[in-house]
């Protein structure tokens, strides 16, 4: 009598199955045994050897990609930006070119740059980007050309209130400087003054907020930075509340290859290149995943034509 | 008294913010209800340090397993509110030297500064960084194609994270962009995934969200719902 019993776990999988035994393979048997550190270690070279050997591929800039790239390049030279730095050190590894690639292409333009943060994180997330920017483009001088407006606490009421009326919450800037003597600052009522937002953020306030409490009310322009996994939540708002977004590195890393194209030199200077080195690992490690999952299935389904029914 | 008075002060800030949201001549309400939420907010997190602090305290003297955990949370919250409240390590701004505490809390080289740089930004990456390697061990051990969903799931899941990479583009490199098979490049389909079905789904999802939202706060105003309150009946 054929004697069908049920697995609890594939990976403690005991030999059960017809007259209570299950024949299995080595190769069936390693599979379903792995010791998940085998995984990890895996995972750790698939991510390190690619990152340390510089490997890396051409990017195609994407549409999604190009209707960001455009909008800014179409900005007339002068046009008021705000740049909100919505993210932390978790995902700066994924944000932090993206916010980069914004700030530097920003400067390309000559356009003026109104930097904020709504994240307690924020200002030191920010001193990249200020360094490319006293760097990079000496010309540009602080309070005519950029201005650092720090940390607004407050969430999504610091939008709220930003959009209304800039003296709710804008009184002194980073550095302790009153707005009211600061040039770029002068006949800004509100936020609403501005030509263009810029929000590369993850969590909680973020791009969400900024959608619901400035793009949304009171239609204005909008461009979104967002982490992969952030990136389903902003979509339904493109192309009407949000012109375009950059989800994930892999967008970051298109937008950089546009810059370059606009700008060639830029291609031996690291700090414009950060997401292009980053698709190197992702290559592997997505390659690594999707031969993880293979080799999962083939041993489950292994396990089912012999038999053995959960 | 005590349970009506938050119940009004909840309905009245309800309403005023509504109000201020669809006629600009109560804006300026809106906008002061806004800076009250601010100063709350600051309170709360007064409020909230000291709850921290008070549970780690009472798992340290209760030494209940695992309170070497609470005495860490304890000291690294105390250390970093003494270094940042106290400016340690902060020099004065040289336009007011005299004032010892001119200086920026954040400044380039404090304690504070850091405790940033080389406690708070590696620990929170590595803690984000790792999610990969968890992903890796759920992809091999929980991914089956045990039915037609979740075959469709697998399907889908290779095809994007194919098309993340530079690896959707060359295996599909052949099929050009004008061809009528275009549709079946990698970077193709990963876009209309992400594009259709991934937006529709979000967006019928969002706008649930948002009724719920909208009927939570309803509740909420009308007094209806006193769960805020902090006690599980009502009265």
């Amino acid at each position: 009598m054929e004697i069908r019993q049920s697995v609890p776990d594939a990976l403690s999988v005991r030999d059960i199955g017809v007259d209570g035994k299950f024949e299995m393979n080595a190769f069936e048997r390693l599979l379903l045994r792995l010791d998940r550190r085998w995984i990890f270690l895996a995972m750790f070279l698939a991510v390190a050897v690619p990152l340390l050997c510089g490997l890396t591929f051409p990017e195609k800039v994407t549409p999604a990609t190009k209707v960001v790239f455009d909008t800014i390049e179409a900005m007339p030279e002068g046009s008021k930006v705000v740049i909100s730095f919505d993210f932390d050190p978790a995902s700066a590894g994924e944000m932090a070119p993206m916010a980069a690639a914004f700030v530097r292409h920003c400067c390309e333009k000559k356009l003026k740059l109104y930097l904020m943060t709504l994240w307690y994180y924020g200002p030191p997330i920010m001193e990249p980007s200020l360094s490319i920017i006293k760097n990079e483009y000496p010309h540009m001088k602080y309070g005519i050309d950029y201005v650092h407006l720090g940390y607004k606490a407050g969430y999504q009421v610091a939008i709220r209130n930003a959009m209304s009326d800039l003296k709710n919450d804008f009184h002194v800037d980073h550095y302790g400087t009153a707005i009211s003597q600061i040039p770029m600052m002068q006949g800004i009522d509100s936020l609403r003054d501005m030509d263009l937002f810029i929000c590369p953020g993850s969590g909680f306030p973020g791009p969400q907020e900024w959608v619901q409490f400035a793009a949304a009310p009171y239609h204005v322009k909008m461009l979104i930075g967002s982490p992969g996994v952030q990136t389903p939540t902003i979509l339904p708002y493109v192309p009407q509340q949000v012109i375009g977004m950059i989800g994930s590195v892999k967008q970051a890393a298109e937008y950089e290859q546009a810059l370059i194209v606009k700008q060639p030199a830029l291609k031996n200077r690291p700090s414009a290149t950060e997401a292009l080195r980053r698709m190197g690992p992702q290559f592997v490690a997505h390659l690594l995943m999707i031969g993880l999952i293979v080799l999962g299935n083939v041993a489950y389904l292994s396990q089912r034509s012999a038999g053995v029914q959960r | 008294m005590k349970r009506t008075l938050p119940l009004l002060i909840a309905s009245a800030a309800g309403l005023v913010m509504i109000a201020a949201h669809f006629f600009p001549e109560t804006q300026s309400w809106g906008d002061t209800a806004g800076k009250w939420f601010k100063i709350l907010a600051a309170a709360a997190l007064l409020l909230g340090g000291g709850n921290l602090l008070k549970l780690q305290l009472q798992e340290i003297a209760a030494q209940k397993p695992g309170w070497g955990y609470a005495a860490i949370t304890a000291i690294a919250f105390v250390v970093t509110v003494t270094v940042g409240l106290l400016k340690v390590g902060v020099h004065p701004l040289e336009q007011f030297p005299e004032y010892a505490w001119s200086g920026d809390y954040s400044q380039n080289g404090s304690a504070l500064w850091w405790l940033y740089e080389y406690v708070i930004r590696p620990v929170t990456t590595t803690m984000y960084g790792m999610l990969a390697f968890y992903v890796a061990s759920a992809a091999f051990r929980a991914f089956r194609a045990k039915n037609l969903e979740a075959s469709l799931l697998l399907g889908t899941a290779i095809v994007v994270l194919l098309g993340r990479t530079y690896a959707g583009e060359w295996l599909t490199q052949g099929i050009s962009d004008d061809s009528p098979w275009s549709g079946l490049r990698v970077d193709n389909m990963t876009s209309l995934i992400q594009d259709i079905f991934v937006t529709s789904g979000t967006r019928a999802i969002k706008i649930g969200i948002a009724l719920g939202v909208v009927a939570t706060s309803l509740k909420i105003i009308l007094g209806l719902d006193r769960s805020f309150l902090g006690s599980g009946s009502g009265d």
